[in-house]
């Protein structure tokens, strides 16, 4: 058995088969660090052991019940043994709640304490429980649900990566200290940790479709499972949630559609939505989307991600750009930020203004949104105001805020396009 | 997990005793269903907070005895309950079921720490 063989067969347990092992661990064991540490073990373990005795049949069965016997190696040498192994009975032999916890909504959830019909989504609903605090929620699911890295949430959620690494460590802290439950929550109180689980579905989906950082632009893995999560999700239809389930979905959908004609075929450089080959958009998923997207907006409940659908779906049927419906694209976020005020909303809403009036009213609505610090960082604000500049004509402008996006975080893609306008515009030298 | 269920009241919130919130009767009802349930470790009620007394330490570090209430203390704890149940959702589900989360107060739940 050679080295490279043994390499190949680790690489090909992907994030999602290790979040597979972490969450059955984290389940069983109720404690996440304890989870991450036997993983690591049984990765370490599995370089050691498989070049003598080869690669298992299914790496992941054989990762699976080492990390599980590492873990409880683990438990047994510590000294609060007693109290973790309580813990691991309790989770096994859970009977109903006491009945004289009177709400008749909670003892009726408990009662039929029916699993959600994906592993990985219970702990979603862990992760989001209502006892964590509601921006560590995210944060926490993406890294340990979703596999992200602590850099790739950091950027996702627009927060420093020491920051980020602070808030994981005092968040498992918290899931520790409280004895926060690592299994599915009884049926009766899905509907209140749906939020924060859409909200990990959406930025878990934003991460896969333009990527914070590496060589490619897209990570079709991640916008994959995020489809997958959306529409199990929806397939709960869990009273109160099923507008913003279902224009989530939409959302994504619509989205997803246009992924054959965002990445060029010759440079994998991103192409932007005005130089699409509209042919390429894939017109079932558009079907989709646009029916559920219709859908999400008539229903009552329908908020932020039935609008964000609905501003998906303006796109969807515009035969090119310049047909596009920036007023009602306009109009739409305007909507939206009565739901989600923040500062890419408004980014959002003064780039559609700026299509719809001309690009001196988009350069002095972009000028107005210049003092917030978060989009002093995010990218896609200096590349709006370097694509204004241009059609505006200002060159030198132009360059400088093209050579300001190429210093923040981004893929190498997308480096390439940007490193293309700027020579286009001659301002490579400069 | 044992987890400590602080009743809460507010000192200057008019629904608090006699004019209203949760009556002496529905918090022995509550106790006696959390009792009987079997997870009480132990359970305490307070006399009101004017009935208090304060010991703390002066600008030169010397131990100061005072007597309450004062001012700025717009909360207090009335009573409360040592349970020792699964997990956090069976103490919130206790909490939620006692009749110091009823307008007017709170229950604020805190982990033992394992000393």
């Amino acid at each position: 058995m050679t080295g490279d063989a043994v390499r190949e067969a680790l690489a090909a347990i992907d994030r999602d088969a290790r979040a597979r092992i972490l969450a059955t661990l984290a389940r069983r064991f109720g404690d996440l660090d304890l989870a991450e540490d036997a993983t690591q073990e049984a990765l370490t373990q599995a370089l050691q052991t498989w070049p003598r005795t080869g690669v298992p049949e299914s790496p992941e069965a054989w990762l699976q019940t080492t990390a599980r016997r590492k873990a409880l190696d683990h438990v047994r040498r510590e000294s609060v043994l007693a109290q973790k192994l309580a813990r691991v009975r309790i989770e096994e032999e859970r009977g109903p709640v006491p009945a004289g916890l009177g709400d008749p909504a909670v003892v009726a959830g408990a009662q039929v304490r029916d699993p959600v019909p994906d592993d990985r989504l219970g702990l979603f609903f862990a992760c989001c429980h209502p006892v964590m605090r509601p921006e560590d929620r995210v944060a926490l699911t993406l890294r340990f649900v979703g596999g992200l890295s602590t850099a790739e949430v950091a950027h996702a959620l627009l927060v420093p990566v020491a920051t980020m690494q602070q808030r994981i460590v005092r968040a498992k802290q918290r899931i520790r200290t409280l004895g926060v439950p690592f299994g599915e929550p009884p049926r009766a109180e899905l509907a209140a940790r749906m939020a924060g689980v859409q909200k990990v579905i959406y930025l878990m989906y934003a991460e896969g479709f333009a990527r914070s950082h590496g060589p490619g632009h897209v990570r079709d893995d991640l916008t994959a499972e995020a489809i997958r999560l959306a529409r199990v999700l929806r397939g709960l239809a869990v009273d109160g949630a099923s507008a913003e389930t279902t224009g989530l979905l939409a959302l994504l959908l619509l989205t997803e559609a246009r992924r054959p004609a965002r990445v060029g075929a010759v440079d994998g450089r991103p192409v932007p939505l005005a130089e699409q080959d509209r042919g390429l958009w894939d017109r079932e998923l558009i079907g989709e989307g646009l029916a559920l997207a219709e859908a999400a907006a008539g229903a009552p409940g329908a908020g932020a991600y039935a609008i964000q659908a609905a501003i998906a779906a303006v796109h969807a049927e515009a035969t090119s750009f310049a047909q596009t419906d920036w007023d009602q694209i306009a109009v739409l976020y305007g909507m939206l930020e009565a739901y989600e005020p923040g500062p890419v909303v408004r980014l959002g809403r003064a780039v559609a203004l700026g299509r719809a009036r001309g690009p001196a009213v988009g350069m002095r609505l972009l000028d107005a949104l210049a003092a917030d610090a978060a989009l002093q960082r995010f990218r896609p604000f200096h590349v709006a105001r370097a694509v204004t500049f241009e059609e505006l004509g200002e060159f030198a402008g132009a360059a400088a805020a093209y050579r300001r996006a190429l210093e923040l975080p981004g893929n190498e893609a997308e480096d390439g396009l940007l490193m293309a306008s700027l020579e286009g515009i001659g301002g490579a030298g400069g | 997990m044992k987890y400590a269920l602080l009743l809460m009241g507010h000192v200057d919130d008019p629904a608090c005793g006699e004019d209203g919130g949760a009556s002496p009767e529905e918090f022995f009802a509550f106790d006696r269903e959390i009792t009987e349930a079997g997870v009480v470790v132990t359970s305490f009620a307070l006399e009101d907070p004017d009935q208090g007394v304060s010991v703390g330490s002066d600008a030169q570090g010397e131990r100061v005895v005072s007597s309450g209430p004062f001012a700025e203390v717009r909360e207090f704890v009335g009573g409360g309950y040592i349970i020792e149940v699964a997990d956090i959702d069976e103490a919130v589900a206790w909490a939620r079921k006692s009749p110091a989360s009823a307008p007017g107060g709170h229950v604020e739940i805190r982990p033992l720490a394992p000393y």
